[in-house]
């Protein structure tokens, strides 16, 4: 009888053939391995929102073995002294334990609220590279939309979720925003009423948040996060202009190995920063803020930094109340214009832009080419007017801070951001329009001229000019014929090869240095010939 | 360095055989993404296959990983053995969490470094070009023919000829959307008015007219003399739970003024018709901020300002606690205060205006 020998180099490939015969996955996987992905530098920014996101959950799942969301009254008794005996929520209680008592916890409170705040200022930045360079047009409508909700939901989640502790900070938030609820017109009462079960604060809202924040809100997160993937993965990625490249497409590296390996690589290096952070920096150190008592409160009581500048037009709205005389006669208090109206009008233009544009500019074609914010001077403008903006109220909801340390009037600063609210935008947009314009000539020179470079000539009859380096061969008048192709053009000498490629080792170099190139500006430089020596003819003694 | 970048502006019209044996994994690796509409126009090794670089570089990715789990140990063994357990003072529990801290940065960082280098340095460079296929002229045709397709669905079920069915049908489900609907808002929904809630607080007069005390934080009742003049203090209704965030909008300022200041706030008083509210030079506001509901708790002595430090409202206590800067639109309601036999503070009655911030139905 002969005996089978096992083959183990073919086991691989006889598992292959018989998932294959299965489940016919062969051509969908070999699909997948080799769809092309452009690259750069900007297109990592969305990223690290994910990855960000993927250790909100991984520490967030820890949090919540540990947190107990309920308002009954216990008294602390943990490990930090200064707050034993204090009556609290049993809430701010567990958040103190996992803090002090939970082997680990703190480090894992704190890596929870850095995500939370490097997920939401990676979607800002992300959403800002995606207008500044056109990728929201057509056919990516859909996501940008799908993209400026997730920056309100991840709001929600961050503010949901830094009510939680439940200590005096938060409480304040919470304060807050029953009176933002309240003020809405005839129905205001009834939502905060309903939303805290009752008059604030109620028994039941950190119960009622804490489901929002581990469920609800993380469940939509996770929705719209997967159809803004599978869009991209769909739509493929836009590409900037460039050797090859048309709007119809993607020139980069295949997925794998090359992208994924960049990819994972690139995760573990921001769950290491994040870590980093965590363990490093202190944050959100609710210990010393103590419980939640509706009548403390300290100076400098800032939200997260998504949430300042709504902080921040609610401190400069000026004290605009509108009374309807009928019947007793109903308020619409000041209240509501800016927390309420306000991001109202945000959601709506930021999710209508694109069409906005697209029928002001009668572009009904698809772009899968991205465009230099100075080739777009409009659009560029108008997203500067909107970071000044932004920006305006978010100092302004630290303005009592900025007054205290700089030793302003407080009352200054309110005005300041008042009337900064109103001029800053329109010099932003008129600056950054011209600087957009200038940008362009420069470019339309350098492609005509070439680039400078640095070296002086005198002229036989005194002048001085600068030489440039062209682009291409010139015509008789010196001009060069090269267009704008809506990418870099070089500005130095070093961009054209001037500079020898970098000699590669640490120490010691690990090749052959090549021989030193000789700078087109300058030609080869040759031993001093040697003269005759002037002298006075007496001989020297 | 091998390098393999071919410059054939078509793709052979003729596919390869995959199974011819001349044919090397990369020609097929090449056939297949060609198969996919993806041309691979430059394939480049960076480094030489055994050459000094690459060994140098697979000795720097191995170094990465190395780090790795060395800086994943130290963190295991510092999370087990380390002193964790807090204790005020410079124990060596303080550095807990920033060891952690490093020993995690350090291990992912270095599988990311040595991944990123991987990735990087040691795979062949590559430039392929995949076809969008967004201007297929195939996709009218297939446009054309789903469309049908949906229309002739359509035909099918018959809602056109038949349109008592759609109807019936809508007016069938609007109900049951309703239903899904009806438990989660008849649940939550509480109606603001259950008690009169919004318009009372701590300091309303038990049953039977007995008037509230005013007391401290820690419960004690207050007798004049124990503010100094130009002192504040925070009070609460002297009842059950009084000083809880169950009376959220009960906590209230108490203010002993000077002589001329109270003069002026005396004739504030009588401005708006609260002529008794005042007992000697001792005024009493709500805390709450009119505006957003903190509370407005810094007293400015000099100035008679009260500034809420959320939004910077303030307010000016001799003249009724008006809004003088700031967003709050609305004066901080004034409690009515008097002295009991036993010569304590109470409240002569609960606050007549409503506390707190401002909403819809507010008289």
């Amino acid at each position: 009888m002969k005996r089978r020998k096992l083959d183990m180099a073919s086991v691989p490939g006889k598992a292959a053939v018989g998932v294959d015969e299965r489940f016919q996955v062969s051509t969908p996987l070999r699909k997948l391995l080799n769809k092309v992905f452009p690259d750069h530098w900007s297109f990592l920014l969305g990223e690290i929102a994910l990855f960000s996101f993927v250790v909100l959950l991984l520490t967030g799942v820890f949090l919540t073995f540990f947190y107990e969301p309920a308002m009954t009254e216990v008294v602390y008794n943990g490990s930090y002294a200064p707050l034993r005996g204090t009556p609290m929520s049993a809430a701010y209680a567990s958040s103190l334990d996992i803090s002090f008592d939970v082997r680990g916890g703190l480090i894992m409170r704190q890596m929870h609220h850095w995500s939370a705040l490097l997920f939401m200022a990676a979607i800002v930045v992300h959403m800002l590279r995606v207008f500044f360079t056109g990728a929201f047009r057509k056919p990516r409508e859909t996501n940008w939309i799908i993209g400026s909700l997730l920056f309100w939901v991840g709001f929600l989640a961050g503010f949901t979720g830094y009510s939680l502790p439940d200590d005096g900070l938060s409480g304040t938030g919470l304060r807050i925003a029953s009176a933002i609820m309240l003020s809405i017109p005839v129905i205001g009462s009834w939502v905060t009423s309903s939303v805290f079960g009752g008059e604030f604060p109620g028994e039941i809202i950190i119960s009622r948040f804490f489901i929002a924040h581990v469920l609800l809100v993380p469940g939509l997160l996770v929705a719209l996060i997967s159809a803004h993937l599978g869009l991209v993965f769909k739509q493929k990625h836009t590409q900037w202009p460039g050797p090859g490249r048309t709007n119809d497409n993607v020139v980069g590296e295949r997925m794998f190995p090359r992208y994924a390996l960049k990819q994972g690589g690139f995760f573990m290096v921001v769950f290491g920063v994040i870590a980093l952070m965590g363990g490093l920096f202190q944050i959100n150190p609710i210990w010393y803020f103590g419980p939640y008592e509706a009548w403390v409160v300290s100076a400098a009581s800032q939200p997260d930094w998504y949430v300042m500048f709504l902080d921040g037009s609610t401190r400069l709205m000026p004290a605009w109340e509108i009374n309807i005389p009928i019947g007793d006669g109903y308020v619409i208090p000041p209240l509501f214009w800016p927390t309420v109206v306000l991001p109202g009008i945000l959601v709506g233009l930021s999710t209508l832009y694109p069409f906005v544009e697209a029928r002001r500019l009668k572009d009904t074609r698809s772009h899968n080419l991205l465009q230099r914010p100075r080739d777009v001077p409009e659009r560029t403008a108008i997203g500067a007017m909107a970071v000044s903006f932004y920006l305006v109220l978010t100092l302004s909801g630290a303005n009592d801070v900025i007054a205290d340390k700089f030793q302003i009037s407080l009352n200054a600063m309110t005005w300041a951001g008042r009337i900064g609210l109103l001029l800053v935008p329109p010099i932003a947009y008129y600056l950054t329009y011209r600087i957009c314009l200038g940008l362009q000539q420069h470019d339309r020179e350098v492609l005509a001229h070439g680039v400078e470079t640095g070296i002086i000539r005198r002229l036989p009859d005194g002048r001085f000019e600068e030489i440039h380096q062209p682009l291409t061969a010139v015509g008789e008048d010196g001009h060069g014929e090269l267009g704008y192709v809506g990418w870099v053009v070089p500005k130095k000498m070093n961009r054209l090869g001037a500079l020898g490629p970098a000699i590669r080792g640490f120490f010691y170099p690990i090749e052959k240095p090549a021989e030193a190139p000789v700078s087109p500006g300058h030609p080869p430089v040759e031993p001093r010939q040697e003269r005759e020596e002037i002298g006075s003819g007496e001989p020297r003694r | 360095m091998s390098t393999k970048t071919e410059h054939q502006a078509q793709p052979g019209p003729e596919p390869l055989d995959v199974h011819d044996p001349r044919l090397s994994r990369f020609d097929i690796v090449r056939e297949g993404a060609r198969r996919d509409d993806i041309e691979i126009v430059h394939y480049e090794e960076q480094v030489a296959p055994g050459s000094k670089a690459e060994r140098r570089l697979t000795r720097t990715v191995a170094l990465f990983f190395l780090l790795t789990g060395l800086a994943a140990t130290a963190f295991l063994v510092i999370y087990i053995w380390w002193p964790w357990k807090y204790d005020a003072g410079s124990g060596g529990d303080n550095l807990y969490t920033p060891l952690l801290g490093v020993t995690l940065g350090v291990a992912l960082l270095a599988v990311g470094f040595g991944i990123l280098t991987w990735g990087k340095k040691l795979l062949p460079k590559e430039v392929s070009i995949q076809d969008r296929h967004e201007n297929d002229p195939t996709s009218a045709e297939s446009r054309k023919i789903t469309g049908e397709t949906m229309l002739f669905l359509a035909d099918e079920m018959g809602v056109k000829r038949r349109p008592l069915l759609g109807i019936s049908l809508l007016a069938g489900l609007a109900p049951v959307g309703a239903v899904a609907a009806a438990p989660l808002v008849g649940g939550l929904i509480s109606d603001p008015h259950k008690n009169n809630q919004m318009f009372t607080t701590g300091f309303a007069p038990a049953e039977g007219g007995q008037k509230i005390r005013l007391v401290r934080e820690d419960g004690r009742p207050i007798r004049p003399a124990d503010i100094s003049v130009g002192g504040q203090l925070t009070v609460f209704p002297g009842i059950e739970h009084g000083v809880s965030n169950k009376h959220a909008d009960s906590p209230t300022l108490l203010i002993h003024l000077r002589e001329s200041d109270a003069v002026t706030s005396r004739e504030a008083n009588q401005r708006v018709g609260h002529a008794n509210y005042m007992w000697g030079n001792y005024v009493a506001f709500s805390k709450i901020c009119t505006h957003a509901g903190c509370p407005a708790s810094l007293y400015e002595q000099q100035t008679n300002r009260l500034l809420c430090p959320c939004h910077q409202s303030q307010f000016l206590i001799t003249d009724n606690a008006k809004p003088i800067f700031g967003p709050a639109s609305r004066r901080l309601p004034q409690l009515p205060i008097e002295v009991d036999a036993e010569g304590f503070f109470v409240a002569s009655s609960d606050y007549t205006e409503t506390v707190g911030p401002d909403f819809w139905e507010r008289p």
